[in-house]
């Protein structure tokens, strides 16, 4: 008999790979809160699948117990909505950093948002490339001085949240790796949330970029007044740049591009060579 | 009588030049004939010149014919352009109010085609009908034939009227008595009656898409490219009826991307694209071959390097297709020959894929892509789909759900380990780009480099045990030997049977899979003749390179690369001057 775990706890959902991360990466929060909040929705580890690209926290998968796949910089985002078109009875989280998903990987997020298909995505964004130690990231502050920008950054700071919300985004939030308690609750309503979810996780690098007590200082929860119906008193939390709103600013439900591909597939017969080359007689 | 014609109609793109061909060669083939087709487009929508060519035979027809036999010009260019290529002695057919033809020792039937359409028509549209009718009462085929093509095609079509309908009908009647009337008959190309035959009429892309669906391909994810967009088309309109899915990606790092996402969740899965789309994908080709999943891509080639000559044919991404992407990766290539073999072949490469889990890429090309020939029906049958190896129902009890304790890429005398799907039950595994070990977990020691690396080869070698060999075609004495890959078969076969009835001994080898290579058959080809043509269409002789570094064969290099595929009469050529 195979055994299936009745009440998982986080720990069903950790693998026997050591994470690979410096001591204090804000990535090990995250990976905890995402133990947690499988736990906390029972997700079967045999039927879910964790998708990411490269970088630090593109490690990832290798240590979930789930299905996992570490693709290639920046691909993430289409393999894991493949896999969704292909299997929507499957529960799929794509994760990566900044570099992932703002930088190589940049347009694919565009398409994933407007498409809808129903996956979610959790960004560990510390403003810095970690993993090839200490350049530049888009979400760098502009003059900031890194070994890629010795005379300081030029170019603008990407809005993760302010961008995602002009796409349609379905679902979108912002977490903290210090609080992985909220973070947990962010991704089980991510994961939850028939569409695409985006949740932008403010996760520091202790090497590269040590941001610990500025975030500690801006992190600021969403009052519970905020409305996370209207998109446009989202993008009022997004635009702030001396809070860093945290929770969730914004939910849709329409449907989702997998969903409606799988209508589709509803009068579906097994293809018949012989009536399908009719056509060419 | 010849039964036999091969008619050119050169015309401005947008004026019917090609659906005018297309009907003809839907109408030959419908009463009865083998036809092969080839066609030109310029790049652009509307304007620019184009060609449409289609050899109808009784006899079965393997190439696109050495020079027309009838030239229809729709206007001066196509005239300048084509009438090099129109046979001493055929026909040239031309509108008089367009040019007045140089005199010249072809046959000339002067028919005002323009006149026609506007006075006697009014609407102008109906210029291709005037052509056609004028084709039919000139070299045979009965008018009932192309009405009958007609009026299945314009049914469809979204400007169907009754109105129209009717004057396209008449525009054929009009011309098809104009000539007779008017014309005196001096040439000697005039089709006769055949039998009927079970055949069907399609393009190379056509059969693509019949193949992938027939191997049970249940995901497509693309990118819009010419001339690979056909085969997307096909399969987003085709896939949900078979219970698969379809996804436009955003550009083709997504679309093969998306495909091994599909592929990793165990669904048969592909993509279709050329070269510029091609030379994007390559990061994930190494991922397909690193991660041991099974992906087919599609590379219907063009004229490069770069943009290139996006509406011309090329055999220049063969190199590329063996080697594409960084370090030691192993992938299948299969380059089919024609329309059958885009069919049959491409359920082999979806076989394939499964089975030794790796990356297929299928070589089409823009002429066969466009190439309509009749095939026997029975050619198109259903064939046993390859599944992907699982790990046994034993191994997941032992193992037990979600624990990462399977060893996915296990070391196997064949280098094929079972390969879990996600789903109820199933042991769980990380993929990963990242060298690793047998459960899948990152490992960059030496020796687990080297037994991976040997392991992922050894499906090659596997592979190439389990194909069947190419067969020879030609003398078994020969002297001279031919070797080539792709769509050029046919024309290398007429060459090779024009060289044996001149007395020649001649053979060819004309492998599908050119990677794995079948080693063996090849070394015992070359061995057997004096001296071997390698006969490719791109500049550099990929395949000749290719031959060369791996047997030391010292080929007598045959390349043509304009954009037009060989002619038989080109192979031939290239016999005469060796024996010379």
């Amino acid at each position: 008999m195979t055994q299936s775990v009745i009440n998982p706890t986080p720990k069903d959902y950790k693998s026997e790979v050591k994470p690979t991360w410096c001591p204090g990466c804000g990535d090990f929060g995250v990976l905890n809160a995402t133990y947690r909040g499988l736990a906390g929705l029972k997700l079967a580890p045999d039927q879910t699948v964790v998708v990411s690209g490269i970088g630090c926290s593109s490690r990832f998968p290798h240590f979930m117990k789930t299905f996992g796949f570490h693709t290639v910089h920046g691909r993430g985002l289409p393999v894991a909505q493949g896999l969704k078109m292909a299997r929507p009875d499957l529960t799929v989280v794509a994760v990566g950093g900044d570099g992932d998903f703002f930088s190589i990987g940049a347009g694919h997020l565009l398409h994933a948002a407007l498409r809808n298909i129903d996956i979610t995505v959790v960004v560990m964004d510390n403003e810095i490339y970690g993993l090839t130690k200490g350049q530049t990231s888009p979400t760098s502050p502009q003059g900031h001085v890194t070994k890629s920008t010795p005379y300081g950054l030029l170019a603008s700071q990407f809005n993760p949240l302010a961008t995602v919300l002009t796409l349609n985004t379905s679902f979108v939030a912002r977490g903290y790796s210090a609080k992985p308690k909220e973070l947990a609750a962010l991704i089980e309503q991510g994961i939850q949330h028939k569409g695409f979810s985006f949740i932008h996780v403010l996760s520091p690098c202790p090497t590269f970029y040590h941001t610990f007590d500025a975030w500690d200082a801006s992190v600021t929860p969403i009052s519970a007044n905020h409305d996370t119906s209207n998109r446009a008193q989202a993008m009022v939390l997004a635009m702030e740049t001396e809070k860093q709103y945290i929770g969730l600013l914004y939910q849709q439900e329409r449907p989702t591009m997998d969903q409606a591909a799988h209508h589709l597939v509803q009068q579906a017969k097994p293809f018949d060579i012989n009536q399908y080359m009719k056509r060419f007689a | 009588m010849v039964n036999e014609v091969t008619i050119r109609i050169g015309g401005e793109s947008g004026e019917g030049t090609i659906s005018g061909g297309d009907i003809l060669a839907l109408a030959a083939a419908r009463w009865g004939y083998h036809v092969y087709t080839f066609r030109t487009f310029p790049a652009e929508i509307l304007g620019g010149p184009c060609l449409f060519q289609v050899r109808i035979s009784d006899a079965p027809v393997k190439s696109m014919g050495d020079f027309a036999d009838v030239l229809i010009c729709l206007n001066k260019e196509a005239y300048d352009r084509n009438i090099g290529e129109l046979r001493a002695g055929g026909v040239l057919i031309y509108d008089p109010s367009d040019f007045t033809p140089e005199a010249n020792d072809k046959i000339s039937y002067a028919i005002p085609f323009n006149e026609i359409a506007r006075k006697e028509m009014q609407l102008f549209q109906t210029k291709n009908m005037v052509m056609l009718g004028a084709i039919s009462g000139l070299f045979g085929p009965p008018l009932e034939a192309i009405v009958q093509v007609v009026q299945s095609k314009l049914s469809k079509s979204r400007k169907s009227s009754s109105a129209l309908m009717e004057k396209n009908m008449l525009a054929l009647d009009v011309a098809k008595r104009y000539v007779t009337e008017r014309t005196t008959k001096q040439d000697q190309y005039r089709l006769g009656a055949v039998e009927k035959a079970d055949r069907v009429i399609l393009n190379g892309n056509q059969a693509v898409v019949a193949g992938a669906l027939a191997a049970r391909c249940g995901f497509f994810a693309g990118y819009p490219i010419t001339p690979a967009s056909d085969i997307m088309e096909g399969l987003a309109k085709e896939l949900p009826q078979v219970g698969g899915t379809f996804l436009q990606a955003e550009d083709e790092m997504a679309a093969l991307a998306a495909v091994l996402g599909a592929s990793y969740g165990g669904v048969r899965s592909m993509t279709a694209t050329s070269g510029p789309g091609f030379s994007l994908m390559t990061e994930l080709i190494g991922l397909s071959s690193m991660a041991e999943l099974p992906a087919v891509i599609v590379d219907a080639q063009r004229g490069g390097p770069s943009t290139g000559l996006p509406t011309k044919m090329e055999q220049s991404d063969l190199s590329f297709a063996l080697n594409a992407g960084h370090g030691d990766a192993p992938r299948i290539v299969i380059a089919p020959a024609n329309v059958a073999d885009c069919y049959n072949l491409m359920i082999l490469a979806f076989n394939m894929a499964e089975r030794y889990q790796m990356p297929v890429l299928f070589l089409t090309d823009q002429s066969l892509t466009a190439r309509v020939e009749s095939v026997e029906r029975n050619v198109f049958q259903a064939q046993e789909v390859q599944e992907r190896i699982q790990p046994q129902k034993l191994e997941q009890e032992l193992v037990g759900v979600g624990a990462q304790t399977f060893r996915r890429y296990a070391y196997t005398a064949s280098g094929i380990s079972p390969m879990s799907i996600p789903g109820k039950g199933a042991p769980s595994y990380t993929a990963t780009g990242l060298e690793h070990d047998e459960h899948g977990h990152p490992d960059y020691e030496p020796e687990d480099h080297v037994a991976m690396m040997q392991k992922r080869y050894r499906k090659l070698a596997t592979a190439a045990a389990e194909l069947p060999a190419p067969t020879r075609y030609g003398d078994e004495d020969a002297v001279l030997g031919i070797i080539g890959w792709g769509s050029t078969e046919g024309a290398i076969q007429e060459a090779v049977d024009h060289a044996r009835a001149n007395g020649y001994k001649v053979a060819a080898l004309h492998p599908r899979v050119l990677s794995p290579l079948p080693d063996e058959t090849i070394r015992t080809f070359i061995g057997s003749v004096q001296k071997v043509i390698v006969a490719e269409c791109n500049y550099s002789g990929q395949l000749a390179n290719l031959l060369g570094a791996k047997f030391g064969l010292q080929a007598i290099r045959v390349n043509k690369f304009g954009g037009i595929p060989f002619t038989a009469a080109d192979i031939f050529r290239a016999i005469e001057e060796v024996h010379q």
